[in-house]
């Protein structure tokens, strides 16, 4: 067996049932030439290298440069390539999609726990919960309240359930009184769970 | 690509159905969205269709993917927020009928 997992789960405890499995799987796919151990590697480097400082880099720059934004809501890939994150070809298509006043994006992946990994790294585990995939469809409002997200009076609450081959990016609301502050400052605003929609940027 | 494609037949805005089922295979339609009606927000691609790809299978023909508009308060009839809020979620072709 030579799967990558393997290497990179050799200490002492042993392994768990569900991670045993996983490492059979790949073995598996490896021996059966549907995947190699390299691309195996390359996607785990990729998703353990993502993490929400990337998104909030993303959307820092999609405030402040409306041709960057619009780029990004129409082809996320070409206009991430702009800021050097590359997006595998083989990963799904990411959507951007943005809050404004009149609507609030949320997203869930009700089916099993598809996020957009390749700019935020691994979802939370709360993401990937029965509660919060059962609740989001049905009382977005009321999940949102508990996380801290306060649409605008009179907003639509729009749930993304990313059932298929695409996945969501919250572009979250500027915060009032910003309008000074530098790309990185505002970077600092955009939290990783304003991304999922559950939240707000936080106010400066 | 070239491999086989199922032809796009709903336009932006066409009124659906998402069918019933429950096939003993893979699928990606949730059971809470099936009956209901919704409009196509766009059409999100044509992909390999996950049923068969699941299962050793070549995933031909793609299938055309539409991300679907549909109302809470249809989805839900004791939704307790605004009457405009919407749901969308992506339903492969094989799913959908003229509504």
């Amino acid at each position: 067996m030579t799967a990558t997992h393997v290497v990179d789960h050799i200490h002492d405890e042993p392994m768990s049932e569900v991670a045993l499995r996983s490492v059979a799987i790949e073995a598996l796919l490896a021996e059966k030439g549907l995947l190699t151990d390299d691309e195996v590697r390359r996607q785990v480097n990729l998703m353990d290298g993502r993490t929400p400082a990337d998104g909030a880099r993303v959307v820092a720059r999609a405030w402040v440069d409306a041709g960057f934004k619009a780029r990004l809501l129409a082809d996320s890939r070409s206009a991430l390539a702009e800021m050097g994150i590359e997006i595998p070809a083989e990963t799904p298509h990411l959507t951007v999609v943005e809050n404004t006043d009149d609507v609030h994006n949320m997203v869930v992946c009700t089916l099993c726990s598809c996020y957009p990994r390749m700019l935020l790294g691994r979802p939370p585990d709360w993401y990937k919960s029965l509660a919060y995939r059962a609740r989001a469809v049905r009382d977005p409002r009321g999940v949102m309240a508990e996380f801290g997200a306060a649409p605008p009076a009179d907003a639509e609450v729009r749930v993304l359930d990313s059932t298929a081959d695409l996945r969501y990016l919250v572009l979250p609301r500027r915060p009032a009184g910003t309008e000074g502050m530098s790309e990185e400052e505002l970077a600092a605003l955009v939290s990783r769970d304003s991304m999922i929609g559950v939240t707000d940027a936080l106010a400066p | 690509m070239t491999t086989p494609a199922e032809t796009v037949r709903y336009p932006d805005g066409a009124s659906v159905r998402i069918r019933v089922g429950s096939p003993a295979h893979h699928f990606r339609t949730p059971a809470y969205i099936q009956g209901h009606t919704g409009t196509v927000d766009a059409l999100c691609g044509v992909f390999p269709n996950p049923e068969t790809l699941a299962h050793g299978g070549d995933g031909l023909p793609r299938q055309p993917l539409y991300r679907i508009r549909l109302q809470q308060t249809d989805l839900w009839p004791d939704y307790a927020g605004d009457p405009a809020d919407t749901l969308l979620v992506d339903v492969y072709q094989h799913w959908l009928e003229p509504a």
